[in-house]
């Protein structure tokens, strides 16, 4: 059974098409990279994916673990936010967006596990300074605030922050942009680790074909708001079909 | 003897949009069938589709037409037809895949590349470590280089590296392209035991081999390709 699936999501801001006739399948466990230039409509669909925006038409089914199927959008606000906070987790591509900047490292990890029920202040700290070893941040800096870290750090913070409820579904957008090539490439070790190990599933933005390639089970081309092509992620780039997707296969810089 | 693999009917054309459309038939009418225990050599110059044809093998390349079966735990899968999670599937379980060369997640240490293949199959951590090092070391790794990501390795070590992790999870379908062109005699003797003791074990095996020495040490029989590439 599909962990996420969308039909017929459409959207228009004024008069672009940012979202037209777009469906998506999830299974378990599969990681799926959208990718696009900017502008085609990759984090318009992640977002109304998540919930976070509404789409003129088409509707999104998430299947809980008890194997029913919400649909997203007509779920009441506080059973959304719920989700947010539980089975789902959203890393964003600028890490302040998710983290609050005026609380400690361990606080900013030990916060999602207080709102899903934990009291027990020595275990969440415990947890807390385990995620924080996980990510490759030096456990003594649990009680530093995030505005002393690097970059790199803050990225390594949220992912913390948003797998220690251990989520089954984890919305990404652009996790590595805007960081330095040595940093992105240790960042997506990290990821590809983690994701593998525990299981989840994760929808993830990137304009970077390289970093599709090393994450993605299957990759999802947009192109002015269409799915123009899915596959395989070896497929899709190393035999692409479509006129569009040859153009951004043809275009990437050999390193 | 079962059959692994067999195509029928296969065909592969190309069409490059950003020239114009332009149509390169690589492949057409393929019947190539392959049994456990056999190594078949796929053979023809340079152009022939010989690549085209074991990358469509994989699913790593769409095929135009035709069926590609594979025998997947007792099940017969078509891979030209099969949706994705279910080619990785058969991919994890069944069919292996040595390219020429070596693609790896930088910062990755040698042993743990081979071992990966291991842990992601439910081996345990000890134990897939154990057994890749033995591997790294019988195709002349050194011990000191297993820590090291191969990004620095030379090409020879770099294949063997990949041909490690090809072999490593014993998959009963193994894919091998041009698996010694860039290892030396002694180094090619290694995989020629190590192909030979797959087949021993049921394993049916396409291989690209241009090296006439490790083609006769290895093949059971010929598939020979032509080009059939004309603009259309």
């Amino acid at each position: 059974m599909t962990l996420l699936r969308a039909r017929g999501l459409s959207l228009r801001f004024k008069t672009i098409r940012a979202l037209d006739d777009v469906a998506v399948d999830l299974w378990p466990g599969e990681v799926l990279a959208i990718v696009g230039e900017s502008g085609s409509g990759k984090t318009t669909l992640l977002n109304v994916l998540s919930g976070r925006i509404a789409p003129d038409a088409g509707t999104v089914w998430y299947t809980d673990p008890e194997g029913e199927e919400h649909d997203v959008h007509a779920m009441p606000a506080p059973a959304l936010r719920t989700l947010h906070r539980s089975d789902w987790g959203f890393v964003h591509q600028d890490p302040r967006q998710n983290l609050r900047m005026n609380v400690s490292a361990g606080g900013n990890v030990g916060e999602r596990l207080m709102a899903r029920g934990a009291r027990h202040y020595g275990n969440i700290r415990a947890e807390a300074i385990d995620w924080l070893t996980q990510v490759e941040i030096d456990a003594n800096r649990v009680d530093d605030l995030p505005r002393t870290f690097s970059g790199g750090m803050l990225q390594r913070l949220q992912i913390a922050r948003t797998l220690v409820t251990h989520p089954r579904l984890v919305f990404m957008d652009e996790p590595t942009g805007g960081l330095d090539v040595s940093v992105q490439a240790r960042l997506l070790d990290l990821i590809r680790t983690l994701v593998a190990r525990l299981g989840i599933a994760a929808v993830l933005v990137t304009h970077d074909i390289a970093v599709a390639r090393l994450l993605a089970h299957r990759i999802a081309v947009m192109q002015r708001g269409r799915v123009v092509e899915t596959g395989l992620t070896d497929q899709v780039l190393d035999d692409p079909q479509h006129a569009y997707t040859q153009l951004l296969v043809s275009s990437v810089l050999q390193a | 003897m079962t059959t692994m693999l067999r195509t029928e009917g296969l065909a592969k054309t190309f069409t490059l949009h950003l020239r114009g459309g332009m149509q390169l038939p690589v492949l057409s009418g393929i019947d190539l069938t392959v049994s456990a225990s056999e190594c078949v050599v796929l053979s023809g110059p340079s152009g022939a589709g010989k690549s085209t044809l074991m990358r469509s093998l994989y699913g790593n390349y769409r095929a135009e037409a035709g069926k590609i079966w594979v025998r997947h735990h007792g099940e017969t899968i078509d891979i030209a037809a099969a949706e994705p999670r279910i080619v990785l599937a058969v991919r994890r379980e069944t069919l292996g895949y040595v390219s020429q060369f070596l693609r790896v997640v930088p910062r990755v240490s040698t042993l743990d590349i081979v071992a990966d293949e291991l842990i992601t199959r439910g081996v345990p951590q000890d134990e897939a470590r154990e057994r890749a090092g033995a591997l790294l070391l019988r195709l002349n790794i050194p011990r000191r280089l297993h820590a090291i990501p191969p990004a620095t390795f030379s090409g020879g070590e770099q294949q063997r590296v990949n041909l490690a992790r090809g072999f490593i999870a014993a998959h009963p379908i193994l894919l091998l392209d041009e698996p010694t062109a860039s290892l030396d005699a002694d180094n090619r003797a290694v995989v020629i035991a190590m192909v030979n003791e797959a087949k021993a074990r049921g394993t049916a095996i396409v291989a690209i081999c241009h090296d006439a020495e490790v083609r006769d040490a290895i093949a059971d029989r010929l598939f020979p390709l032509s080009p059939t590439r004309e603009a259309a």
